[in-house]
């Protein structure tokens, strides 16, 4: 237990009638790099809110280990009224003696670290698209050198290019802070290249879960539809044909 | 027996409906309320809301109670000169104004454009997942977005008020000399010499509230809308409605004249 950085026991939520968790068990060790694979709206991002304490599980414990967070939002949640830099930098600019001079010389870094020159620091959110969006998200996520870092649909919205680049910051920062990861996404492209472990929820609970080379091999009916991408399947969709 | 069961459900839902609603709006005041007294303070966010409270609502306000202190000097003319009583007219503008219409004009005004303007901006932080961001920057959100708004309307409503009551004032000396021959020197004694501190407190006081209302139901809608541009677009709404300022007022009027 000593290793172990976000631990899920049995945690359940519920939005009026609609169960979205049902029992969910779930353990990332220190270090590790774990991807949450499901489709859409199978209750990743409540998972994820419960853990970050922004939604309350209705039943179920949720231990966390870490000192110091980093969140890279869907959409990157920057701030309209503040500069890029200011984002970057919101944490270190609530802590006693930090200067604006010092903090914007610490964002200018954490910008160049994922690929931004300087003179992005002095925009605002509005001026960017949605690729420098995501970077200034990271950036921000990783200003305060986080022990653990939380992705929310990383590369959704961005062209597959734009996607790797971010696949690839993601997998830098998360290296070189020595940091643990939750990652959740529906691209599989993004989760073999993030993943030291991926896990599915479906039906509001962890079904699979296995190194990225036990997911290929898998016999698992659900894991190898969602892999594959397929609409047949046991793995029910929701859709209906307009008339 | 159907229909009559089907009432009392209707009814029960409602009911519920609404004393969850008083409740979590009784929760997120007591909330706003201690974000208020307790460190740390956004002293940047604070300057940056009385700004767009205080200055930016100004020459609004300034038009509207100006203009209210004119219409209020034309009507009572129309009415006291049939006793022979124009020298009323000073005395009616000064008590109109500072015990009604600014406070009143000025908090209309300030609702409709800073309480929908609160609302839309919390509501677009909410639902673009930058309240949440809030919170994984170790920032409480109540003390970063709502008590500096809560706190720069309670500071800037009596101040616009204020400056309200000098020109409502003004308005009706304007109407009062120019339009209706009154002496100036006259006019200016006659509204001296009424003029009571009870008119202008209580005009002050009423302010301060308008103003706790305005940007409370203005934080409460924004923090608590739901879904996208569509969800926005109602917690506008339901921050204008709400302030329910022509409510409070009467309540308030009692208070100060009637208790």
């Amino acid at each position: 237990m000593k290793n172990v950085q976000i631990a899920l026991k049995d945690v359940h939520k519920a939005f009026g009638n609609k169960i979205v968790l049902n029992g969910v068990n779930l353990t990332v060790q220190k270090g590790e790099s774990i991807v949450i694979i499901g489709g859409s709206g199978t209750g990743k991002s409540v998972m994820l809110k419960c853990i970050l304490e922004l939604l309350k599980p209705d039943k179920g414990e949720i231990k966390f280990n870490g000192q110091q967070i980093g969140m890279l939002f869907q959409g990157g949640a920057l701030f309209d009224s503040l500069s890029v830099w200011e984002n970057v930098s919101f944490a270190a600019l609530q802590q006693k003696g930090m200067t604006r001079e010092k903090a914007k010389k610490i964002a200018i870094e954490k910008l160049a670290e994922v690929g931004l020159k300087p003179d992005v620091a002095d925009a605002y959110p509005a001026d960017l698209s949605g690729g420098m969006k995501k970077r200034v998200g990271l950036a921000r996520a990783i200003a305060m050198n986080p022990d653990t870092l939380f992705f929310d649909e990383p590369t959704t919205g961005l062209d597959p290019s734009m996607s790797d680049v971010i696949n690839d910051l993601i997998v830098r920062c998360v290296k070189k802070l020595g940091a643990t990861a939750l990652t959740i996404t529906h691209d599989m492209t993004s989760a073999r290249k993030i993943a030291d472990k991926i896990a599915m929820l479906y039906d509001g609970k962890i079904i699979w879960m296995g190194t990225v080379a036990e997911l290929d091999k898998t016999n698992n009916p659900y894991v190898r539809q969602f892999v594959a991408g397929s609409s047949k399947g046991p793995i029910h969709m929701e859709v209906k044909a307009e008339e | 027996m159907q229909k009559f069961l089907t009432f009392v459900n209707t009814l029960g839902q409602v009911m519920m409906r609404f004393f969850y609603a008083t409740g979590d709006l009784a929760i997120f005041t007591t909330k706003a309320v201690m974000a208020c007294l307790r460190k740390p303070f956004y002293f940047k966010e604070l300057l940056r809301q009385l700004i767009e409270i205080g200055f930016y609502s100004l020459p609004v306000v300034a038009l509207t109670t100006l203009f209210s202190g004119m219409v209020i000097a034309i009507q009572t003319y129309e009415a006291v000169s049939k006793f022979s009583a124009e020298g009323a007219v000073s005395m009616v503008v000064l008590v109109a104004v500072t015990r009604e219409l600014a406070p009143v004009m000025a908090a209309l005004m300030v609702a409709g454009r800073i309480g929908a303007a609160m609302a839309a901006e919390i509501g677009t932080m909410r639902v673009t997942e930058q309240v949440d961001a809030l919170v994984t920057l170790n920032t409480n959100p109540f003390k970063y977005l709502i008590a500096p708004r809560i706190l720069a309307g309670v500071l800037m409503m009596p101040i616009l008020v204020l400056i309200g009551d000098v020109l409502g004032v003004c308005g009706g000396y304007m109407v009062g000399v120019y339009k209706m021959d009154f002496n100036a020197t006259t006019y200016l004694i006659n509204t001296w010499n009424y003029l009571k501190a009870m008119d202008i407190i209580s005009g002050l006081v009423k302010a301060a509230v308008f103003g706790f209302i305005i940007a409370l139901m203005g934080c409460y809608n924004g923090f608590r809308s739901k879904g996208g541009a569509q969800g926005v677009g109602q917690a506008t709404t339901n921050a204008v409605v709400s302030a329910s300022i022509l409510i409070f007022n009467y309540l308030l009027t009692e208070a100060f004249f009637n208790m």
